[in-house]
């Protein structure tokens, strides 16, 4: 796992996520959409792993077999070595962001997955979480008075805030400006390194990906298959005109098949 | 700045009055040029309200008809909206009922006040009634509707958390249908105020309906029969002022934007 302005340091650290001959089929109007082809994949406790492919290509649905909403037709999806059953609250999801509560403000969608603590927990922890995602001076506001990259933030504190062991983001920057897109990932980043959770986030953008993960899980299009896994060997803050990013990014461009030039 | 947003609601003021003082206007000289014509203008209009007023009886009639609108919406909100929002969650139920609703919808309230008298004899429960089984239907159709449109991505976040049936149900179903629920009460409390009217021509004593037969019948006073619909009037515009001031509310605006 890459740690910050340091060496490289490959750890023997436990499996958290481990998919196995997971396929997916759709069957709509008597058709038969084959959607994943025999995924085969895993994940290390604390580690940040990109899954990457074109749009329409079955990632998200990989993401919601992981998350517990839709079942596999076929295959082995273990979490901490137990099957996934169904939505957790240990592995929480982050959509884009109409995923918070618009009828709750900042505060009640943090509290939102609180239900279990006494209040004084409670308040500590919105309070913390408001700080951690910057969204101090909100806290009484309601999503319809945020920007889209501050309703983002605000859906990680939610997330975060019910201390879950994975967080799954499926592209949740995409409705965001390219210049939001930056700081958010920088926010991330930051908030991931200071949480420790294990990661899997699902982008179509290849930048993207190089910059956020240690490891990037390059998908073909449909029926998806796994093409290749870079490992993102850059310690963070990573350079992103370093010789070293320019290699890796452009070996996956290869790998999907993009020319350089536009 | 201050001083536009003034003029800005000044104008907003403004311009409904004049256009209903234009249209009083033009009713008065409609009147003044067929002298013999049964139907007064708006001066003897005022005047018959009035009348009303010093006998007591318009207060007694407005709160009458107020009153019967109150219980019979009431008491369909409360059983359809859970009804509903249960038909729209339950798929089986749904398509298990839809049918029953879909014949019972076309049959207008007032095609019942004949059963409705039988049961509950000339009187308020069967004006009450009549409101209710107005009410209950578009009601139940409402929150039906409502739960289609609630986002998946909300119901998905809530189990996501751990939340059981029963709390996904009350901490996310029914917040997220809530503002088009209360666009439907608020449509629904309209129809009640029209029935309301309806059912009082015939079923019952008192109340702006009632004000308005027996008006003609007692003694040909068209005066006291407009004076009843202007009342009508005024009061439908006022609940449903009333009901749109409730969408206002914060934490209800935020599906009315776009």
């Amino acid at each position: 796992m890459a740690q910050r302005g340091g060496a490289v340091v490959e750890r023997a650290v436990k499996t958290k996520l481990s998919l196995r001959g997971v396929n997916m089929v759709f069957r709509r109007d008597g058709n038969e959409v084959n959607v994943l082809e025999n995924i085969a994949l895993d994940a290390r406790e604390g580690e940040f792993v990109c899954i990457l492919g074109p749009s329409g290509c079955g990632k998200s649905t990989l993401l919601n077999i992981v998350g517990g909403f839709i079942k596999a037709t076929s295959g082995q999806v273990l979490i901490d070595d137990e099957p996934v059953a169904g939505p957790d609250p240990r592995r929480i999801f982050v959509f884009q962001e109409r995923g918070v509560f618009p009828w709750l403000t900042v505060e009640g969608n943090i509290d939102f997955g609180l239900h279990k603590l006494d209040k004084a927990e409670r308040q500590r922890s919105i309070r913390h979480y408001i700080k951690l995602v910057g969204l101090e001076g909100f806290e009484k506001a309601y999503p319809q008075e945020l920007s889209g990259g501050m309703k983002q933030r605000l859906e990680v504190a939610r997330a975060l805030a019910v201390n879950p062991d994975m967080l799954f983001l499926d592209e949740p920057f995409g409705a965001l400006d390219s210049i939001t897109r930056l700081t958010m990932r920088g926010e991330l980043l930051r908030i991931w390194e200071a949480e420790k959770k294990t990661i899997l986030f699902v982008t179509h953008d290849i930048e993207e990906s190089v910059q956020l993960a240690d490891r990037v899980v390059v998908m073909s299009a449909r029926p998806a298959t796994i093409r290749r896994h870079v490992v993102i060997d850059i310690p963070h803050p990573r350079d992103i005109s370093s010789p070293r990013y320019l290699e890796l990014r452009d070996s996956i461009f290869e790998e999907i098949g993009l020319a350089h030039t536009v | 700045m201050e001083n536009l947003r003034f003029w800005v609601k000044v104008r907003g003021v403004l311009l409904p009055i004049s256009s209903v003082a234009v249209l009083i206007g033009a009713w008065q000289i409609a009147i003044a040029m067929n002298s013999d014509s049964l139907v007064p203008g708006p001066w003897a209009v005022l005047l018959g309200i009035v009348e009303l007023a010093q006998k007591g009886l318009l207060v007694k009639y407005v709160v009458a008809s107020l009153f019967r609108v109150t219980w019979g919406f009431l008491g369909a909100a409360v059983l359809a909206i859970p009804f509903g929002l249960m038909l729209g969650w339950y798929r089986r139920s749904e398509l298990a009922i839809n049918p029953l609703i879909q014949i019972l919808r076309p049959i207008s309230p007032l095609a019942w006040i004949p059963i409705s008298i039988l049961w509950f004899g000339v009187g308020d429960l069967a004006a009450v009634y009549l409101i209710f089984l107005a009410s209950f239907l578009p009601l139940t159709v409402t929150a039906m509707n409502a739960v289609r449109n609630v986002s998946a991505v909300h119901l998905n976040a809530g189990r996501n958390f751990g939340l059981s049936q029963r709390q996904l149900i009350l901490k996310v179903l029914y917040p997220a249908a809530m503002p088009q629920l209360i666009v439907g009460l608020r449509i629904t409390l309209g129809i009640s105020w029209l029935v309301v009217v309806a059912a009082e021509m015939i079923a019952v004593n008192s109340g702006l309906g009632f004000l308005i037969i027996d008006a003609r019948n007692a003694g040909n006073r068209y005066d006291l029969v407009i004076g009843g619909m202007v009342m009508i009037g005024l009061i439908g515009l006022i609940l449903d002022m009333l009901m749109r001031s409730l969408e206002k509310l914060k934490f209800l605006k935020w599906s009315y934007v776009s």
